[in-house]
């Protein structure tokens, strides 16, 4: 991959599609080379796809049901019917849910601290791979040692700070704490180090760019693949975040995954409701799975780590 | 020139006679202060928030702790180490530790065990590789607190999917949610749901650097697919292993969304019977106690046995790393070699500077999967 960029950087993007499509040849020469697996391997993996499904079937299932039929069968019915969607309205209308406000709340928290470490991180990750300062090699460690840190466990003096600051049950309390990560940089550094060649740096020095001017238009560009991925993995870290979320905002202004917790508060009676309400929760990032899904599977195989 | 020198080697740079001129207009002055100090100013949003948002609270942990300190009173009087000893005479606090490492190790070994598997499937020649490599990865999008509710019916005591299940084979009903041990297998099975394809996909970008040539002698010399996969597979990517067991470990010993989905008081049962740790920093200090100065001694306790258990992890690491069979030295010379191919291809003649390949630094710690012989094994085919 990394040098598939390096063309797009010295050669054009033209050269680099056409290099990645030598390449993707060539190794379908050598895997068509290989036996196809057998049917064996399709079943295992259909029963593997099969099982990370069905959880979510098994919502929409429940959500066509009603408690009573519910209480008294393992699986109520088999297909999903209409009637899930008057769970899915009055999920949507309940005054005690605010569905609208929470999803508006998880896409803003979600993009905001997307944005930011992109952001934050190739500025660090650019001045610890290609430039040279005094003390970068300390300060490099120490961002590979805090990833190892379980910052969580700081949640009563941050709890404290926010009281402080009057910021209980709004959104800035869990956005600043998401603004930037230790593994963000790391990420960013290892792949700009291997990404980004020294001499389109010059170029643009030569040409009479300053400093923030060439990692605008130099740097920034190449970092693209990584900082997409990076962004991604931010975004769906922060959508499915719960545990500071829960100490800090309240059902007023909740997020998504709070409203799995108001849902159980205030209906747990009605499971039908509940479970249909989970899939609207899930819905929007399934969507955008289908879309991203791709590069999620790119971006853990080139090496990402656990959020 | 004068401005190039961030870019440029150390040794032109001390060199004097290289610089053009010694005039020094404001421009010049400007750009070279630009020189100096962007890097700094580039890293500084990082070490700034980091610093308030990561390190002061981790540390100010430890000064609430040494006080009498409530959600609703403030800071109190400094009470020295009281908090930690009131906290370890709690029999709850020790049965949330024993409840955190039962439900960490149902999750750990058969989530290792489980990805491996999966990741061998997917390390063939599959029609629609992408396909499958998505599906396993649904689970990752769905926010563990939907797994949780999700789970705690399909766990359920009465008509839950699983009871019925082992009904079929003549087992009698479980009770997922009023015993023990079970409750722990419930719990585990909805970290694993989440985290088994996420793994599996680092574990077959680690088999995929896997010189084939290894399977090829193999093949030579005989070697079924089983004796392939334990004798070539598995050591290839042991420090792969050892990197996804360590970031489940710093995981598996926060839970707390699961547990507190399960049922609907999110405590660990009438008994705490599945309450972790971390759910039980949240009771003290959140629930009925508000007690700010204990919850933050069960913080820090919980923190130094994390660092104490990633430096066991880290020895281990090292001992296997430097007793291992030969195989690990044959992939870096491997790698190394692919490197220089890569390098030469990409620069098309002239290597750039030596300190290219330097620039990121201290190497990655050992247990980052080797990400770089992945990249460069892409490169070569």
């Amino acid at each position: 991959m990394s040098s598939v960029a390096v063309t797009a950087q010295t050669a054009g993007r033209g050269a680099a599609r056409a290099a990645a499509k030598r390449r993707n040849r060539g190794s379908r020469a050598t895997r068509s080379a290989q036996r196809r697996p057998g049917w064996l391997t399709y079943t295992l993996l259909g029963i593997t796809l099969l099982i990370s499904i069905f959880p979510l079937y098994f919502t929409l299932l429940l959500g066509s049901s009603d408690p009573t039929t519910i209480a008294q069968n393992a699986v109520p019915q088999w297909l999903p019917d209409a009637s899930l969607f008057q769970q899915f309205a009055e999920v949507i209308s309940s005054t005690r849910i605010n569905f609208w406000k929470a999803l508006t709340n998880s896409v803003i928290i979600a993009v905001v601290t997307s944005a930011a470490v992109v952001l934050f991180s190739t500025l660090a990750g650019y001045s610890f791979a290609k430039l040279r300062f005094r003390g970068r090699g300390p300060l490099l460690v120490f961002v590979i040692a805090t990833m190892a840190v379980p910052t969580q466990l700081g949640v009563i003096p941050m709890y404290i700070l926010m009281s402080d600051l009057d910021w209980i049950g709004k959104l800035q309390a869990v956005i600043v704490p998401g603004l930037v990560t230790a593994f963000g940089v790391f990420w960013m550094t290892q792949y700009l180090s291997e990404a980004l060649p020294y001499e389109l740096i010059e170029a643009a020095r030569v040409d009479g760019a300053s400093m923030i001017r060439t990692f605008w238009s130099v740097a920034l560009p190449a970092a693209r693949p990584a900082a997409a991925m990076l962004g991604l993995f931010t975004f769906v870290q922060q959508w499915t975040n719960f545990f500071w979320p829960s100490i800090v905002l309240n059902s007023e202004n909740p997020t998504l995954p709070l409203v799995v917790r108001s849902l159980q508060a205030n209906f747990f009676t009605d499971y039908s409701l509940v479970m249909g309400g989970i899939f609207l929760v899930t819905l929007p990032l399934l969507v955008i799975f289908a879309f991203v899904g791709k590069q999620l599977v790119a971006g853990i195989m080139a090496g990402a780590v656990k959020g | 020139m004068a401005v190039l020198s961030p870019t440029q080697p150390t040794h032109r740079r001390g060199d004097p006679g290289q610089r053009p001129t010694r005039r020094v207009g404001f421009s010049q002055r400007l750009g070279r202060w630009d020189v100096k100090v962007s890097p700094y100013l580039y890293i500084s949003p990082f070490f700034i928030l980091f610093a308030i948002t990561g390190l002061f609270p981790l540390g100010y942990t430890a000064f609430v702790s040494l006080h009498e300190w409530n959600l609703l009173g403030g800071q109190g009087d400094f009470v020295g180490l009281e908090n930690y000893s009131a906290v370890l005479a709690q029999p709850v606090f020790w049965k949330s530790l024993v409840n955190t490492f039962s439900i960490f190790v149902f999750s750990s070994v058969p989530q290792v065990i489980l990805a491996i598997t999966i990741a061998a499937l997917l390390d063939q020649n599959l029609r629609a590789a992408t396909f499958w490599r998505m599906g396993v990865l649904i689970p990752y999008v769905v926010a563990p607190v939907a797994v949780s509710m999700i789970f705690g019916r399909l766990f359920a005591d009465d008509y839950g999917l699983i009871n019925e299940l082992l009904g079929l084979v003549g087992v009698d009903p479980v009770g997922w949610h009023s015993e023990r041990i079970p409750s722990h297998i419930a719990i585990a099975t909805m970290v694993n749901f989440r985290w088994t394809g996420y793994n599996a996909l680092i574990f077959l970008a680690a088999m995929q650097a896997v010189p084939r040539e290894l399977y090829e002698a193999a093949v030579i010399d005989g070697a079924g697919r089983a004796r392939q996969f334990f004798s070539i597979t598995v050591p290839q990517i042991r420090a792969t292993i050892i990197f996804v067991v360590i970031t489940s470990t710093i995981g598996g010993l926060q839970i707390f969304d699961e547990v507190r989905m399960y049922d609907t008081y999110g405590l660990g049962g009438p008994d705490k019977d599945w309450m972790t740790t971390v759910v039980y920093l949240y009771d003290v200090a959140w629930g009925n106690q508000k007690n700010f100065g204990r919850a933050s001694a069960v913080a820090w306790l919980l923190f130094l046995l994390i660092v104490v258990i990633g430096l066991i992890n880290f020895l281990i690491t090292q001992r296997i790393a430097t007793s291992g069979p030969k195989s690990p030295k044959v992939r870096r010379r491997h790698t190394r070699a692919l490197l220089a191919e890569a390098r030469s291809a990409a620069a098309a003649g002239d290597t750039p500077h030596p300190q290219a390949r330097a620039a990121a630094g201290p190497p990655p710690p050992p247990t980052f999967p080797p990400t770089t012989s992945t990249d460069h094994r892409e490169d070569r085919r």
